[in-house]
């Protein structure tokens, strides 16, 4: 049997040493009348059996080239560094456990103070944990954050936050009384303003406008940003925001059916002990040498029990390392360049895309990074026409916001060439 | 009441007058290791009988701190804020949290010394 | 050894990695979007080349135990082997390549996959449906609360507590809180078991659930279960079962079968999936039927051979995370019960627990054992003897091991056993690691009674010695009352340069 490492020798072996006859003998406690026959599953296969099995579904999928992905909506597709993968599939990275014996996971650690520090750097913020399941939890944290710090039970949603996330919200504040409301002012019993920059369409709110009419309430100020975009927009430390969430899926990690991705979180100095989850810092040890251990246990889940902010005990550790690593290989030029090609590629194709008749630019008065959306004839046909050619193309927004009949959020990034957008379009002729 | 008074919660209690000095005793801060951090209470806060007041943190633990008796808060002693080791190195003394003004009687069912040395005995087993 | 942080070996002149050109007319941002909407200050990315990344993380992965070199005895986490061919299998471009937004007529291996396992998981633990959303063990835990809460109010009851026995783990009462419930502590037996007499007088028609591990955090498992269920039910409340020692059990027997209504499981334990030094894993949660209809939206259905994902499912408690879970560790779960079948899953059990026991009898002689055996897949011995009579805690103990190449097991849990020390060996260390680390222990102990000192002092073969964090969090706390600008939560440029 695969993976197994005792004989039958070793077994008999263990058995005497024991002082046992059999492996009954130590099962004794469990009552007779739950004792299995055997498991209702097939019998194991040799690992040649196993991959073909695997193979044949991951065959029934099919993969649209990145280069012809045109649908974005919190998952995209991006150059990824052969660094990413070479550095994640270290076993003394992906094997290891947590870093709880600080000694000996001095690279886990200190990786992660790195993550942390990139996030910081990003979001313009003052201290970032060390990352969150995704974009969608980390929103809600945000939220329960918020809920502890202002002792006031609602949630203002303003814009077109990703509804994904929304439900999230929705679903985790439920259990704590928490209130979501979309739309409106905010106002005494608002504990936070949420906001996403650039939103759910890709179009740009007025962050700070957003930031200033939530402080004036005595509310705080959450910014759900697209990492990327923070190399060329002005991120959420600048104008003054509270707490900065967001997905980090698209630093370094593959769209991979919607996970394992990575949520981040990152605050200003009076908010970090309501922080949900792990937090690196650096320490000494007794010979002066610096080193990092988990810091500021006791907000955890283990230590408070109940009375913590969160119950999160985890953090999404191994995408951190590739956001970190990809971030790092990239730099702050590499950011830039990458952020500003997806910038003018889709402005490119937003005035070819706006050329075709019947189509139009929705809410063409807003400005946008490198995603928008295209107020078209026949939506539904038209994702099924660029399906039939191999493109990956629009989004269809009407399934979560009635008012956008109609309306197809495209994206742009560096993996698009000049030449898939020349095919994108000749497809919609 | 000059000499100390205790709970089963290891707070110790000092009375003069209407004013009742709180804090936490050496056991407790022995138990809890080096202390990191404390959560206190605004002054002014009415407080009830064994009402929680705040947290006191060490590296690998976290404590909730209830108060022996009812009051308001009259002071909270600041120089916690940047010197939480005052707990561990003068407990009874330095690391004093909290005055109140008593409201009412005290509780009957505080500890005296010999009491509480049993609580502590049978806690170490 | 230490290593220098990115941000330390950044310099100023590195050219930046090459990258496509925009290839199109068309504006910059700074022509198109008004000034205060781009960023004034450049982020303070480190600038390094490839070759200084690659050796950075190569240097950082040396100063890393992992379960590819060393033996991680840790109880309650089973840090079995990480099959490679798992690796193999979620990096298929036809999985890695999935956008979670792609028509359901483009995914349908990947919803087989889904639903495959879903079959997978409720034959073996017992249960009707299992819902793969939940990202972590916690989150499948408060999953599974809310579950149970939306049942109650769907009957019109509101009910208030959880009970959570005094040796379960943190995240119980955590997950219990943040679903809106009271918390109340059940006492254990003085064999380790939970006290039947204290469950049935905290039991009370306020009582929404009994969160439960069995084996419990002890090891031990629990021998009146079919009396606890019924005494739950019969209140009108429902069993909750914790998932983290179900090594003990697979082909053995079922939670499902031993009346838990909702079962916990984590893949990154019982089913391989790599601990990636914190992350990403995966909880899901098995329910019974009156349950199903909570269940988190979307399920993923079957019908005449086609797959689909289920949206219409108006009593649902919603969506615990965005799209359907980590869908890669469900991959490697899959992957992994694929290959080890019913029979594999079975022995791997009865090894888990085999090993369990002759660990224990090899240490019994240097180490407390609290509770009577046999064991199940783990089992908890006390340093108390050797920290009352010479000084040397559990916690000198897992460091000195760490100094002899083998990681820690789990101390200071459960609360009940005062210096525990939790060990799990699973059925994937050999003998001769068995008898190794036994060695190792045996050693330790009569150090600790000859020159405990020298146990105070250890690690000393590793890149940091004991590491200061009573120093640390006084650093911090000073930084968070803005009485310094040392952050020690993350680097910063000791002089503010322009990149």
């Amino acid at each position: 049997m695969p993976y197994l490492v005792h004989s039958p020798e070793d077994r008999a072996a263990m058995l005497e040493t024991i002082g046992v006859k059999s492996m009954n003998d130590l099962l004794v406690d469990i009552p007779q009348s739950l004792r299995l026959e055997s498991l209702q599953l097939p019998d194991g296969l040799s690992e040649f059996e196993t991959m073909a099995q695997v193979s044949a579904l991951a065959g029934r999928n099919h993969v649209y080239p990145d280069r012809l992905t045109f649908r974005g909506g919190g998952v995209y597709r991006r150059f990824i560094p052969a660094a990413v993968a070479a550095v994640t599939s270290k076993p003394e990275f992906y094997t290891a456990y947590t870093p709880y014996q600080a000694e000996a996971s001095q690279g886990t650690l200190q990786a992660i103070y790195e993550f942390q520090t990139l996030i910081a750097e990003l979001t313009a913020l003052d201290v970032s944990n060390a990352s969150l399941y995704d974009g969608a939890t980390a929103v809600a944290e945000a939220a329960m954050m918020a809920f502890v710090h202002t002792g006031r039970n609602e949630v203002l949603v303003s814009g077109y936050v990703h509804p994904e996330y929304v439900q999230v919200l929705r679903a985790f504040g439920e259990g704590r009384g928490i209130k979501v409301r979309k739309g409106g002012e905010p106002n005494q019993k608002t504990a936070a303003v949420i906001f996403q920059q650039p939103d759910f369409l890709g179009l740009l709110v007025d962050a700070p406008g957003l930031t200033a009419a939530a402080h004036d309430a005595g509310a705080l100020a959450i910014a759900c940003v697209d990492p990327i975009s923070l190399a060329i927009l002005a991120p959420p430390g600048e104008y003054g925001a509270d707490i900065a969430v967001g997905e980090g899926q698209q630093l370094g990690l593959e769209p991979s059916y919607g996970g394992p991705h990575v949520g981040f979180i990152a605050c200003r100095r009076e908010l970090v002990r309501k922080l949900p989850g792990r937090i690196v810092g650096e320490a000494h040890d007794a010979s002066g040498r610096r080193g990092f251990a988990l810091v500021l246990a006791a907000r955890e889940q283990h230590i408070r029990r109940e009375k913590a902010t969160s119950n999160i005990c985890t953090n999404h550790s191994l995408c951190a390392l590739a956001a970190s690593v990809y971030l790092t290989y990239m730099g702050p030029y590499g950011l830039r360049q990458v952020a500003e090609v997806g910038f003018r590629r889709a402005h490119a194709l937003a005035e070819r895309l706006a050329a075709l008749p019947g189509w139009e630019m929705a809410f063409p008065e807003r400005q946008f990074v490198n995603e928008f959306p295209m107020r078209v004839p026949k939506a539904p046909t038209v994702v099924k026409k660029l399906a039939r050619k191999g493109i990956l193309g629009g989004l269809d927004v009407y399934r979560w916001f009635r008012e956008l009949k109609g309306v197809l959020t495209f994206t742009c990034t560096e993996v698009n060439d000049a030449r898939a957008l020349d095919e994108l379009v000749a497809a919609l002729k | 009441m000059a000499d100390r008074r205790y709970t089963k919660t290891h707070e110790w209690i000092t009375v003069d007058g209407k004013t009742a000095t709180i804090g936490i005793t050496d056991f407790a801060q022995s138990q809890l290791g080096d202390v990191v951090f404390l959560e206190l209470p605004t002054i002014g806060r009415k407080i009830g009988a064994r009402e929680g007041f705040g947290v006191v943190e060490s590296v690998k633990a976290a404590s909730d701190l209830y108060s022996p008796v009812a009051g308001r808060i009259t002071e909270v002693n600041e120089k916690l804020s940047s010197k939480p080791e005052l707990i561990n190195s003068d407990p009874y003394g330095e690391g004093w949290i909290l005055k109140l003004e008593l409201a009412g009687d005290l509780p009957t069912d505080l500890l005296d010394e010999g009491e509480y040395k049993k609580v502590t005995e049978a806690s170490a087993q | 050894m230490t290593e220098p942080l990115s941000f330390e070996l950044s310099r100023p002149a590195v050219d930046p990695p090459r990258l496509p050109e925009a290839d199109v007319s068309g504006p910059a941002p700074s022509e198109l979007l008004p000034k205060e909407a781009l960023r004034a200050r450049p982020p303070g990315l480190p600038r390094l080349s490839e070759p200084e990344i690659m050796r950075h993380y190569s240097r950082l992965a040396s100063m890393n135990y992992s379960i590819s070199e060393n033996f991680y005895p840790l109880g309650s986490c089973t840090m079995k082997y990480n099959p490679v061919v798992n690796e193999t299998a979620a990096s298929l471009p036809g999985f890695a390549g999935l956008h979670p937004y792609q028509d359901e007529d483009t995914v349908q291996g990947a919803l087989e996959l889904m639903w495959r396992l879903e079959r997978a998981l409720c034959a073996i633990v017992g249960v009707e449906r299992v819902t793969l959303q939940p990202a972590a063990g916690a989150h499948g835990e408060w999953t599974a609360l809310r579950m149970i809460r939306a049942y109650q109010h769907s009957k019109g009851e509101a009910r208030t507590e959880v009970l959570v026995p005094d040796s379960a783990h943190g995240t119980n009462p955590a997950s219990a809180a943040l679903s809106g419930f009271q918390v109340v502590e059940v006492k254990s037996g003085g064999d380790g078991r939970i006290s039947l007499a204290d469950l049935e007088s905290k039991l009370s028609q306020r009582t929404s659930a009994l969160m439960l591990t069995n084996p419990n955090t002890l090891g031990l498992f629990e021998r009146e279960i079919l009396d606890i269920a019924e005494l739950v039910h019969s209140t009108g409340a429902m069993l909750y079962y914790d998932g983290a020692n179900l090594n003990a059990f697979m082909g053995i027997c079922r939670p499902g079968d031993m009346g838990f209504d909702a079962v916990h499981m984590n893949l990154h334990k019982t089913f391989t999936t790599p601990h990636g030094g914190g992350g990403p894993g995966a909880g899901p949660v098995g329910v019974k039927a009156e349950l199903v209809p909570f269940l988190p939206m979307p399920t993923v259905e079957r019908t005449n051979g086609h797959l689909m994902l289920d949206f219409k499912r108006p009593q649902s408690i919603g969506r615990v995370r965005s799209f359907y879970g980590n869908f890669g560790m469900l991959v490697r779960a899959y992957t992994y019960i694929l290959a080890m079948g019913g029979d594999g899953l079975s022995q791997a059990s009865q090894d888990a627990v085999l090993s369990a026991n002759y660990l224990r009898k090899l240490v019994e002689g240097d180490l407390e054992m609290p509770h009577e055996g046999p064991c199940m897949h783990e089992f908890v011995a006390s340093a108390s003897h050797l920290s009352h009579e010479n000084g040397v805690r559990a916690l000198d103990i897992a460091k000195a091991l760490l100094d002899r190449d083998f990681y820690a097991p789990t101390v200071y849990f459960p609360l009940v056993v005062p210096e525990a020390i939790m060990v799990e060996p699973t059925e994937t260390e050999s003998k001769a690691t068995l008898e190794a680390f036994a060695r190792a222990v045996k050693e330790i102990v009569a150090l600790a009674k000859t020159n405990p000192q020298a146990l105070h002092d250890e690690p000393k073969n590793l890149p940091v010695g004991r590491l200061d964090e009573v120093a640390a969090a006084r650093r911090i706390n000073t930084y968070l009352q803005g009485l310094s600008e040392d952050p020690v939560l993350r680097w910063k440029a000791p002089v503010q340069s322009p990149c």
